[in-house]
C-alpha cells in the first residue's frame, strides 16, 4: 500500500505542477515574517533538544526568555516575569494537580 | 421511542451528577478561552489539553473534551464579532456581519444572537442526533470489511471535495495523510515500516503532533511576524439585548441554519465552515433586502452561528455510530475516546449505554452552560485579547510543546510537531489544505487494515469490492465526486469551492 500511495502522491504532484502554470510566483506570496518564523523553528528545535535534559521549567522558561527578550525585544522585567512565572504555573498546573509527568532538570528543576 | 426516551433519563441522570456538571463547565469555560485565542482553534485546543484528561475516568473526559469543542467554537464567533479576527475557520462568515454590527454599536445584540442560536441550533441537532445514531449503528453491524474500506475513503474523497479550494491539492493532502499514516508497525506482519529505527514510531505518528502542529505552530509561523493589533470593541452589559425587530430577523435564519447545519455536519468534511458558509449563502438569496449583508445583517449572524454549532453535533453522528471520523476535529475526537479506552462504533451504544446517553444529555447540558457562561462573562474573554500578541504567541508555543509532550511523555513527539508545523506554514503559503493530513494520518491504519482483509476474504480479488451492494454504491458515490471536483479543471470556472476559498482569504464576498 505505501508504494501505491507513493506513486498516486508523485502523480498528484505532477498535476499539481502542470496545471499550476497561471498561478503566483513564489515571491508574489510574500514572506515578510520569515524571521520571525525561523527564531520560532530554532527556539521550538531548541526546547526539543532540551526538553528530558534541563528539565521542563528551564527549558521553557529559558525559550520564553529568549522569544520575549531577543525576537519580540520587551524589557527585561517583562521578560523575567512572564518566562518565570509561566514556566513556574504551568508546571504546578499540570504536574502538580492533574498528575501530567513532567521532566525534571538539574537540582530537580 | 420509549425506548430512546428512558436511555435519555439514564443520559441525564449521569449528567446532571455534580461532578459531571462541573466538568461540562470546566470544558466550556477552557474551550471558550481557547476558542477566544487567536491561532489556537478547536483542533489544536482539544490536542493541547487531552493530557487534562488522563487523570479522569472516560465519560468526565468525553464529557470535558466535548465541552472543550463547543466553547472552542463559540470563543471563534466572539473574536469574529468583536475583532474581525475569526477565531477559527468557521467562525469567518460570522465576522462580515457581525463586525458590521458591532461597528454600529450592536456587538452585545450580534453577541446575544449568536450565542441563543448556537445554543437553540445545538439543542436541535443534539436531538437528531440521539434519533440518528442508534438505528445508523443498528445498520453499521451489517458492515464487512469490505464496506468499511469503501466507507473510509468515501470519507476522504467527499472531504477532499468538501475542502475550499483545488480538489486536486486536497486529494494530493490526503494522500500524503495517508503515507504518514503508514509509518510504524504494519499490523497484519508486525514489520517496522519507514521507523528509521526510531523505536517511538513503532506506534506510529500520534494525531495530537499533527494537529498541534498542522493547526497550532503553523499558524504562530505565518502570524507573529505580523504585528497589526486590531481594534477591539468591547460591548456593555447592558447592550446585550437585541430588539424586538432583531429577534425577528433572527428567528428564520436560526431555524433554517439549525436544518442546513446539521444535514451537512453528518457528511464528512470540514462540515461547520462549509455550513456557515451555506447557510449565510442561503440567507444572502433569501433576503428581502440582500444589500444589507455585509452592512450588519442580523440574518448574516444568526445562520451562519446556529449552522456551524449544528453541524458540530451532526459531526457525532458517524463518529459515535460507525466509528468513522467526518473531519480532522472528530478525528482527534475519536484518538482522544481510545486513549480512554472507548472505541466508538456501532457496538459502543450496547455495550457502554450509560457513556454514550451520558455524553448525549452532557452536549443539551453544554448548551445552557455556554449560554449562561458566555454573555456575562464575555469582558473577560475579551480582555484575554488585550493581552499583547508578542507576548501572547511564546505562551501558546509553550503550551504546544507541554501538550505534545505530555500525551505519551516523549520529544520525538514534539520534533514531529515542529516538522508539521513548518510543513503546515509551507503549505497554507502555497494555498493547500492541511485538514485532510490530519485525517488520512487517522483513517491509514483502519483503511490499510479494512484493505488486507477484505482481499484476505476474496484471494485477492479486487473485485470484492464491486460486488458487494454497499460497497459498490459508496465507491461509485466517490468516484462520481472526483468526477464532479475535476469538472472545473475542464471548464476553467469558479466553482463554489474556488468561491468559498477566495472568501476565507477575504478578498470576495461569498
Amino acid at each position: 500500500m505505501p508504494v501505491v500511495l507513493a506513486l498516486v502522491l508523485l502523480g498528484f504532484g505532477a498535476l499539481v505542477f502542470l496545471l499550476g502554470g497561471g498561478a503566483p510566483g513564489l515571491a508574489a506570496i510574500g514572506w515578510s515574517e520569515w524571521r520571525h518564523a525561523v527564531a520560532i523553528f530554532l527556539v521550538c528545535a531548541f526546547a526539543a533538544l532540551a526538553l528530558e535534559r534541563l528539565g521542563f521549567r528551564l527549558t521553557i522558561a529559558l525559550s520564553l526568555a529568549f522569544l520575549l527578550g531577543v525576537v519580540e525585544r520587551k524589557g527585561v522585567a517583562v521578560t523575567a516575569a512572564v518566562s518565570i512565572v509561566f514556566a513556574g504555573a504551568a508546571f504546578f498546573l499540570f504536574d502538580t494537580l492533574l498528575r501530567v509527568p513532567l521532566p525534571r532538570g538539574p537540582f530537580g528543576l | 421511542m420509549t425506548e430512546t426516551l428512558s436511555n435519555l433519563a439514564l443520559g441525564f441522570s449521569i449528567a446532571l451528577s455534580p461532578p459531571i456538571l462541573f466538568y461540562a463547565f470546566l470544558g466550556c469555560f477552557v474551550g471558550t478561552l481557547v476558542g477566544v485565542l487567536p491561532g489556537v482553534g478547536p483542533l489544536a485546543g482539544i490536542s493541547l489539553l487531552l493530557p487534562a484528561t488522563f487523570g479522569l475516568d472516560a465519560t468526565r473526559a468525553i464529557v470535558m473534551l466535548a465541552g472543550i469543542y463547543y466553547g472552542a467554537m463559540y470563543g471563534g464567533s466572539t473574536t469574529s464579532i468583536l475583532m474581525r479576527i475569526p477565531g477559527e475557520a468557521a467562525s469567518v462568515m460570522t465576522c462580515i456581519d457581525g463586525y458590521a454590527m458591532a461597528r454600529k454599536g450592536r456587538a452585545g445584540a450580534a453577541l446575544t444572537i449568536a450565542a441563543v442560536g448556537s445554543y437553540l441550533a445545538g439543542s436541535a441537532s443534539v436531538v437528531g442526533l440521539m434519533l440518528l445514531a442508534p438505528p445508523l449503528a443498528l445498520f453499521a453491524l451489517r458492515f464487512g470489511p469490505p464496506e468499511y474500506f469503501a466507507l473510509l475513503m468515501l470519507g476522504l474523497l467527499v472531504l477532499a471535495y468538501m475542502s475550499s479550494g483545488s480538489m486536486l491539492k486536497s486529494l494530493a493532502m490526503a494522500t500524503l495523510g495517508l503515507l504518514l499514516g503508514m509509518i510504524g508497525i504494519d499490523q497484519m506482519t508486525g514489520y517496522f515500516r519507514y521507523a528509521y529505527g526510531v523505536v517511538e514510531l513503532g506506534d506510529g505518528i500520534g494525531v495530537v503532533p499533527v494537529a498541534v502542529g498542522l493547526f497550532g505552530l503553523a499558524e504562530i509561523l505565518a502570524t507573529a511576524g505580523l504585528a497589526t493589533p486590531p481594534q477591539v470593541v468591547k460591548p456593555k452589559l447592558r447592550e446585550l439585548l437585541p430588539t424586538r425587530q432583531e429577534w425577528r430577523e433572527s428567528a428564520w435564519p436560526i431555524g433554517r441554519g439549525t436544518v442546513l447545519g446539521f444535514l451537512i455536519g453528518i457528511v464528512p468534511g470540514s462540515a461547520h465552515i462549509i455550513a456557515s458558509f451555506v447557510s449565510y449563502a442561503v440567507e444572502r438569496k433569501l433576503s428581502k433586502r440582500p444589500e444589507e449583508f455585509g452592512q450588519g445583517a442580523v440574518a448574516g449572524v444568526a445562520g451562519p452561528e446556529s449552522a456551524n454549532n449544528s453541524a458540530t453535533s451532526g459531526a457525532f453522528v458517524p463518529m459515535l455510530a460507525l466509528g468513522v471520523p467526518s473531519g480532522p476535529i472528530p478525528a482527534v475526537m475519536l484518538a482522544a475516546m481510545m486513549v480512554h479506552g472507548v472505541a466508538p462504533g456501532p457496538l459502543l451504544i450496547k455495550q457502554q449505554p450509560e457513556l454514550f446517553w451520558g455524553f448525549i444529555a452532557s452536549m443539551y447540558v453544554g448548551n445552557v452552560v455556554l449560554l449562561i457562561l458566555n454573555l456575562p462573562l464575555v469582558g473577560l474573554f475579551v480582555n484575554v485579547l488585550r493581552v499583547p500578541y508578542p507576548i501572547l504567541y511564546p505562551s501558546i508555543i509553550a503550551f504546544c510543546i507541554l501538550g505534545v509532550y505530555a500525551v505519551n511523555g516523549s520529544v520525538v513527539d514534539v520534533w514531529i510537531m515542529l516538522l508539521m508545523g513548518v510543513l503546515g506554514y509551507l503549505l497554507r503559503k502555497l494555498g493547500f489544505e492541511t485538514a485532510p493530513i490530519v485525517l488520512g494520518v487517522v483513517l491509514a491504519p483502519m483503511i490499510e487494515m479494512a484493505l488486507r482483509q477484505s482481499l484476505a476474504m476474496s484471494d485477492g480479488q479486487y473485485s470484492i469490492f464491486v460486488s458487494r451492494p454497499i460497497a459498490g454504491t459508496l465507491l461509485l458515490v466517490g468516484l462520481i465526486l472526483i468526477i464532479l471536483g475535476l469538472k472545473p479543471l475542464v471548464t476553467r470556472g469558479l466553482d463554489w469551492r474556488a468561491r468559498l476559498a477566495l472568501a476565507e482569504k477575504g478578498q470576495e464576498q461569498p
